[in-house]
């Protein structure tokens, strides 16, 4: 079941006369009950994209549901199943977590005995309970964060919205958010989060799409991306003698495997299909024909390499 | 239904807030009363001038400065509202099924009544310092006051939400102020002014919420002063609070 679905949605803005198109065209969709990544650099519209996906925006031309629901003629119930984390987290710091999430309860029209309960069950399940009735401009980095997912899950949203969820965390906070997340999914939210951290989509998302210049430039897992794309690397390290590149060359010319095949005076490298299945492969051509292999390296493609091909540009030159 | 729940829902809110911290409303306090117990007695010698209104000194400033209250008060509250904006408070709301009438009503609501308080501290105040004005023309003026709140407070948040920067909103309010206190004849009545800046505050509305009070504090309803100051107010206060209903409802915070 597609719980969020975007068609062609596009943002312009006038600034001081000039059009500028921050998202020329984005279209997704995301099942229940993944953890799905949007990745891209800054400036690419990713969160244009999520301030219209949370209708605090209203976009130029194309379309979106939330749970089958027009987000743009029916905002007001798609309020109501969404829960939404802004980079910024948005808890009031003068009011205590309790304070604020008895409140944010009563927003969503939950009578008060209701929503002191709610705030008491959220307090337990994120870890606040100590720090519960201090003011919230007093907490840690990681403590406001929990907060603020804590804010986001009030009324138990279908799907949850999460912007740069851990940017500029700790280390410590920044694994504790990934557990929360999975253990959210695990419960039956569906998790729609921005990232520029490849790491992160890599090991937190399900499926994902990677937007730059304001448009999607591909959709998928993040295996079948980095399958799709690049293929694997194998660096045989060999004990060389004057012909052994040449005789190597030849051994492997028929593999059908074998995207491509360079050497020097120390390695042979090797891109292929599915490397772990072809590794024993070409390993046993290799010893069969007496050349010695010293070491072996199998490295597969990252996030990066997936960005890198589809928008010319490294992620992290992107991103600095 | 919904926004008359959201709205006391979030003014019950705010006013937990504020009187959790009331520096600002005291703050606020501060400078008319200053004016009235070390400016008031300055006028004394000029009330039997030619042209200086009926009420006497305290009667005649006292009704100025509930005005000048209720525009610096209300151009105040932005500076909270800014640091909310930037924490993302106002986003979160905004993406929760609360009404978005309620959004900016609650913080009227809060800052409107703030004000009165403000304003009855003020007039308690200067009944102390010897004013005696009809009880009638007093109250009736601080509805006055509620327009004239309900204005500044609702432009200062849209303003806001325009230009969202402490700074810059800081420099517009320097450059407004003084002239439109000036020419609302707080400090000195109008009346004593040569034509030409009559004329010019002839088009400051916060002139006409002066003379209105000041006519009230004296009991001339029938005043025309009067029915004007009302007509102006409430037609502005209206096309405020609408601008901030506005603003709230696209608002880039």
């Amino acid at each position: 079941m597609i719980i969020l679905e975007t068609k062609e949605l596009a943002k312009s803005f006038r600034v001081r006369g000039r059009l500028v198109e921050a998202v020329k065209g984005v279209t997704m969709s995301v099942q229940a009950g993944e953890i799905f990544g949007f990745l891209g650099p800054n400036g690419a519209g990713k969160t244009t994209t999520m301030r219209m996906l949370t209708t605090l925006l209203k976009p130029s031309s194309g379309q979106a549901t939330i749970a089958g629901i027009d987000l743009f003629t029916n905002s007001r119930q798609v309020r109501e199943k969404i829960g939404y984390v802004s980079q910024a987290g948005g808890a009031e710091g003068a009011s205590t977590a309790r304070e604020n999430l008895i409140l944010q309860g009563r927003f969503y029209g939950l009578s008060l005995p209701d929503a002191v309960a709610r705030a008491k069950e959220l307090l337990a399940a994120l870890d606040l309970e100590q720090i519960a009735d201090r003011p919230s401009s007093s907490y840690s980095g990681g403590q406001r964060r929990r907060l603020d997912l804590a804010l986001g899950m009030v009324h138990k949203p279908k799907l949850l919205l999460l912007d740069e969820p851990t940017a500029a965390l700790d280390p410590q906070s920044r694994a504790w958010l990934w557990t929360e997340v999975r253990r959210l999914n695990a419960e039956g939210t569906t998790v729609f989060m921005t990232t520029h951290y490849l790491d992160e989509a890599d090991a937190l998302c399900q499926r994902l799409a990677i937007i730059d210049d304001g448009r999607i430039v591909v959709e998928g897992t993040p295996d079948d991306l980095k399958r799709q794309i690049v293929g694997d690397t194998i660096t045989l390290g060999l004990q060389f003698q004057p012909e052994t590149g040449q005789q190597v060359q030849a051994l492997l010319q028929e593999q059908s495997y074998i995207h491509s095949l360079e050497y020097d005076e120390q390695a042979v490298r090797l891109v292929v299909d599915r490397g772990a299945e072809a590794l024993p492969k070409i390993l046993r051509l290799i010893d069969d024909a007496n050349v010695h292999v010293q070491t072996v390296e199998l490295s597969r493609p990252s996030l990066d390499d997936v960005f890198l091909k589809q928008t010319g540009r490294s992620l992290r030159e992107s991103a600095n | 239904m919904q926004s008359l729940r959201d709205t006391w829902l979030l003014f019950n809110h705010y006013l937990t807030m504020t009187m959790r911290n009331p520096v600002m409303v005291i703050v606020g306090l501060f400078q008319p009363i200053v004016q009235l117990l070390l400016f008031a007695p300055l006028l004394e010698p000029i009330a039997n001038t030619e042209g200086f209104p009926e009420g006497g000194s305290i009667g005649v400033f006292t009704p100025g400065l509930l005005v000048m209250l209720g525009i610096t008060g209300s151009l105040f509250v932005v500076f909270g509202f800014i640091a909310e904006l930037r924490a993302g408070v106002l986003e979160r709301m905004r993406v929760t099924p609360l009404s978005r009438l309620a959004l900016v009503l609650g913080r009227l609501l809060r800052d409107v009544v703030m004000l009165l308080l403000q304003a009855t501290v003020l007039v308690g105040v200067a009944w102390l310092m010897g004013l005696r004005a009809d009880p009638a023309g007093v109250a009736l003026s601080m509805l006055i006051v509620v327009l004239l709140g309900l204005l500044v407070s609702s432009c200062s948040y849209a303003v806001a939400l325009i230009l969202q920067d402490e700074n810059a909103v800081a420099s517009v309010l320097n450059f407004l102020i003084l002239p439109i206190l000036l020419l609302s004849g707080i400090t000195l009545p109008l009346t004593l002014a040569p034509n030409w800046i009559q004329n010019v505050a002839g088009v400051n509305p916060f002139a006409y919420a002066v003379d209105a009070s000041r006519a009230l504090f004296i009991g001339q309803f029938s005043n025309p002063a009067v029915w004007q100051g009302y007509l102006v107010m409430g037609v502005l206060a209206f096309l405020g609070v609408f601008w901030a209903v506005r603003s709230f409802r696209q608002g880039v915070a």
